[in-house]
């Protein structure tokens, strides 16, 4: 009973905390910003508890497994839940459901903690419905606006869509080899055609989780629509843990298939960056412009994925998902504080930024940076770690076309930073207070953007982390 | 000597300007970090000098490795020869002068030293580096601080020319990147390490590929033709410290890096594709001078025929003989240090008159005589003028390219000699309309330079003249560098 504790220590120290939020409301009200303290310090000792007791171990017949680097990869997903009660504290304040709204990110973090671990197709699909439906709920949580709604719908009917292309892929895999077990299965793939359908079907439904073009015409309106604090969790937690799992069951499950997918990664790798890129080029709306961004920070995602080498390819990604979560949450943060105190989400509405909140500014202008990939910032070297695993296959047009790519994506990143340090505004957005805690987060973000970068022991950590594995 | 200190030096002056109280303050740290740097360079050349002296032969001096990541090999790996201890004194001295001669901006001074500071220390990492990988994260690492630079306190179409040097060159390490990359997997079993490949042979398929990636790439930032189109842009747009450290740096990075990086390691390569950057240098160096000719705009002016000064430093490396790298070398650093003082001296007089436009300036010699004169020596630096830096580096460029025996080297050897009436041309005429003649009553009550810009102009010129009367100090620097490229080449005949 003890081993069972430990081992899924993760899951159980999120399920206590939807527990405790639980009986919480059933008590008294309590003031939103007390709660809101509490379940900082709940996520807080949440992350800190990550660090401890890690090690290798399975239970249910290796339906759930566990490994320091798994364990790793949830403590990333857990640091992101706790940026996240940071960074959108306002919104937090003000909204009436604050507990439910917890309870339903915390089950889909459950959900994808599960997924992280599971060992077989049922346990897979089971958890991946769970990191979803919770969230579909979340986009709807502005009730009063009428495009929540709208994206909530969206979300939904892409996310039953894609689990229907999942399951089909599911049942044909079963129905050729007999086994929905990760461990057995690799022993009895040959490529024949039918397994290829299979892959192809699973291939699909991860990409509309990860929104690989052309899966990805979900992704925008659902950011645009969905309240910030729900856009960042759905492009930075639910697109971490799902890249995870994507590069472990490609690389330990599909292994024998891989000169199938390594094709399949490479061409939606560069329609992935390209349509991101060229789209984010024209967006206007500062959510969807993050939302093609992010689809197109996918496409680099990929190009580290088609090294297919384990020493490579899952650090440099889970690498990258770390530098991804302090970037990208620190330019919603920015945005979302803009928005609470201004109602304004256009690119344009920036100009003139830097002279009333320089902070606010640098924080952006950081962020973007190291979307781009500029030193010193760590997305430079998450990219090019992404791009040096990729390179492996010396196939160099194709790390040609990610390299230029780069260069499209500094045009509209740079886009953005013109607006606010250079842009001359009649009426700039007056001085902001900051809500401390927001505050705090950002601070974070940008320590974690500057540092996670220059301080090799973090990458060596990873990378000892997979030795032990 | 630890080169370490070459880039914390700039980092903490970076900081300490941020922590800075008032614009006055804040000027005078830059000012002091910027002295350090230049003491730090000339003890480092007495340092190297010294050790030369003393019998060392080892290619690399004052050699320091740290791990870095080293699960992909790479280190932080720093180490200096003559090259690049010419292109550290370089560094110094524009540092110095660009941060006297902003002494006067107004607009959020804090950050412009701040992004002056943190381009400086791009440039000495990027010379330092004997590990490609982190010569390729100083690369980059400049790279932004420009475009803010022109955004924020340029002039005229200041964020079209600011995204236009950002995109092209990133464009130009994009390709620089797939080249390390493809050497990375290529060459010595992954390293980064620039000892390492250099001592491989890295097989000539390789090379074939990787070579114009890299030599393309670092051109973009050097004005290779036809990727030149951001410098006349940039730095005319730029505000005037912005146009010195560009001219005088950063297009040096890209010079650089073709002769340690794509020359160095790749010399089978060079040696395929010298004829296509004779070709391409040529051009640029007639048509910069040609262009120049054009320009009504001094910036305008100094930016075309920074194209047709730098043409010649692609020449040099592309004629492959030792004394021609070497002159490429000093023609790097002689043009550095030349432009930097012309756009000086630019923003000096825009400052005062308002206009750029040679047209409407005049006699500005009865008003302004040292502006006036340091404007006379950079014209004449530029037209290689004898006793000038100008003069020596062209000089050992076109003695290395006639040691080229072909007709084909010999034509675009005696091509790029005429390049120099041109520019002999449009400089007298520039300088000639702008300083003489009679002069306007508006300009009448305008002053002349003050202390800063007086000193900013004083040690420019003193380098100048310190080459250009004396030219065997900095020949004697570079050559055995140049000698270490050349063996490599000589050894594949």
């Amino acid at each position: 009973m003890s081993e069972f504790i430990t081992i899924m220590k993760s899951e159980l120290m999120v399920t206590a905390i939807i527990f405790i939020l639980l009986f919480i409301k059933l008590g008294k009200g309590i003031k939103n910003e007390h709660l809101l303290a509490g379940i900082q310090i709940l996520l807080l000792l949440n992350f800190a508890a990550g660090f401890f007791m890690n090690f290798e171990a399975s239970l249910f017949d290796d339906m759930y497994q566990t490994t320091p680097l798994i364990a790793f990869q949830k403590n990333i997903l857990n640091l992101g839940m706790y940026l996240i009660s940071l960074l959108f504290a306002d919104w937090f304040k003000k909204t009436d459901h604050l507990a439910e709204f917890f309870i339903l990110m915390l089950s889909a973090l459950l959900g994808m903690f599960l997924l992280l671990s599971s060992g077989n197709f049922l346990m897979f699909y089971l958890s991946l419905e769970l990191a979803t439906i919770p969230v579909a709920a979340l986009a709807n949580f502005d009730l009063q606006k009428k495009i929540s709604s709208e994206a909530a719908m969206k979300m939904i009917l892409s996310s039953a869509f894609s689990s229907g292309i999942l399951l089909f892929g599911i049942s044909i895999m079963y129905g050729v080899t007999g086994t929905i077990s990760f461990a057995a299965l690799p022993a009895l793939l040959d490529g024949s055609t039918i397994q290829v359908l299979a892959l192809v079907f699973l291939f699909s439904a991860f990409a509309f989780k990860l929104s690989i073009v052309p899966f990805h015409l979900w992704t925008a309106d659902v950011y645009e629509g969905a309240p910030f604090a729900v856009t960042s969790f759905l492009s930075v937690i639910s697109k971490g843990a799902i890249a995870f799992v994507f590069v472990s069951t490609l690389y330990k499950v599909f292994q024998p298939m891989h000169t199938v997918w390594y094709n399949m990664v490479m061409v939606l790798a560069i329609l992935t960056m390209l349509v991101g890129n060229l789209f984010a080029l024209r967006q206007q709306h500062i959510k969807r412009f993050l939302a093609f961004s992010s689809i197109a920070q996918v496409g680099f995602i990929l190009v580290g994925v088609s090294s297919n080498n384990d020493t490579t390819g899952i650090p440099s990604v889970v690498y990258f998902i770390l530098i991804y979560v302090f970037s990208n949450l620190a330019a919603f943060g920015v945005a979302a504080v803009i928005a609470s105190h201004w109602g304004k989400e256009k690119i344009e509405d920036y100009r003139g930024l830097y002279r009333s909140n320089p902070f606010l500014s640098w924080v952006l202008a950081l962020a973007l940076f190291s979307l781009a990939g500029i030193p010193p910032t760590a997305g430079f070297f998450g990219k090019l770690f992404l791009l040096t695993s990729g390179a492996s296959n010396a196939n160099y047009a194709f790390i040609g076309i990610a390299a230029l790519n780069m260069v499209i994506s500094l045009y509209y990143y740079l886009r953005v930073i013109r607006s606010v340090f250079m842009d001359k505004n009649e009426n700039p957005v007056t001085p902001i207070t900051i809500d401390p805690y927001t505050k705090l987060g950002l601070i974070i973000c940008a320590a974690g953007i500057v540092l996670t970068g220059v301080l090799s022991p973090v990458y060596d950590y990873i990378v000892s982390l997979l030795q032990v594995n | 000597m630890n080169l370490l200190l070459l880039l914390l030096i700039p980092l903490v002056t970076a900081l300490a300007v941020l922590l800075m109280q008032n614009k006055q303050q804040v000027r005078w740290a830059a000012f002091i970090g910027a002295i350090m740097q230049l003491v730090l360079a000339v003890l480092l050349y007495a340092c190297y000098r010294t050790a030369r002296l003393g019998g060392q032969t080892a290619a690399f001096l004052f050699e320091k490795k740290y791990n870095w990541f080293p699960d992909w090999n790479i280190s932080l790996h720093f180490g200096v020869d003559g090259i690049a201890i010419a292109m550290i004194l370089l560094t110094s001295f524009v540092v110095i002068a660009g941060v006297l001669v902003s002494w006067n901006v107004e607009k959020m001074t804090k950050e412009f030293y701040f992004l002056l500071l943190l381009l400086s220390l791009g440039a000495y990492g990027f010379f330092i580096s004997l590990d490609l990988f982190i010569l390729f994260f100083f690369l980059e690492i400049a790279v932004i601080p420009k475009y803010l630079l022109i955004g924020i306190w340029g002039s005229g179409k200041k964020e079209y020319a600011a995204n236009k040097l950002a995109l092209m060159l990133m464009g130009g390490s994009a390709l620089v990147l797939v080249g390390l990359l493809g050497m990375y997997f290529g060459g010595a079993g992954k390293t980064f390490d620039l000892l390492q490949l250099s001592t491989v042979h890295i097989p000539v398929a390789t090379q074939r590929i990787c070579f114009p990636l890299l030599f393309v790439g670092f051109g973009v930032f050097t004005a290779l033709f036809p990727f030149h189109t951001w410098v006349p842009d940039g730095h005319s747009s730029a505000p005037t410290a912005g146009s010195m450290f560009l001219a005088g740096i950063s297009m040096k990075l890209g010079g650089y890096g073709c002769l340690r990086v794509a020359t160095y390691i790749m010399p089978e390569g060079a040696k395929e594709y010298a004829n296509i950057i004779i070709v391409l240098s040529s051009i640029a160096i007639l048509y910069g001078a040609f262009a120049t000719m054009m320009q009504k705009d001094l910036k305008y002016i100094n930016a075309y025929s920074s194209v047709s000064h730098c043409g010649f430093v692609l020449l040099g490396i592309g004629m492959l003989t030792q004394t021609a790298i070497t002159g490429s070398v000093l023609q790097m650093v002689s043009h550095g240090l030349m432009t930097a003082l012309f756009f000086a001296v630019i923003g000096m007089i825009y400052e005062r008159t308002h206009t750029r436009q040679v047209e409407d300036m005049g006699g500005l010699l009865k008003v302004m005589p040292f502006i006036a004169t340091v404007l006379f020596i950079v014209g004449l630096c530029s037209l290689g003028l004898p006793g000038l830096s100008g003069f020596v580096a062209e000089m050992t460029i076109f003695v290395g390219s006639w040691q080229n025996a072909d007709a084909f080297h010999r034509i675009a050897t005696i091509a790029a000699c005429m390049s120099i009436v041109v520019t002999a041309v449009y400089i007298l005429r520039a300088v000639g309309r702008t300083v003489m003649g009679p002069i306007r009553e508006s300009y009448v009550h305008l002053t002349d330079a003050r202390w800063n810009e007086k000193l900013a102009a004083i040690i420019l010129i003193l380098g100048i003249l310190a080459i250009g009367i004396v030219p065997s100090w900095l020949n004697e620097l570079v050559k055995p560098g140049a000698a270490i490229i050349m063996q490599k080449i000589e050894a594949i005949k």
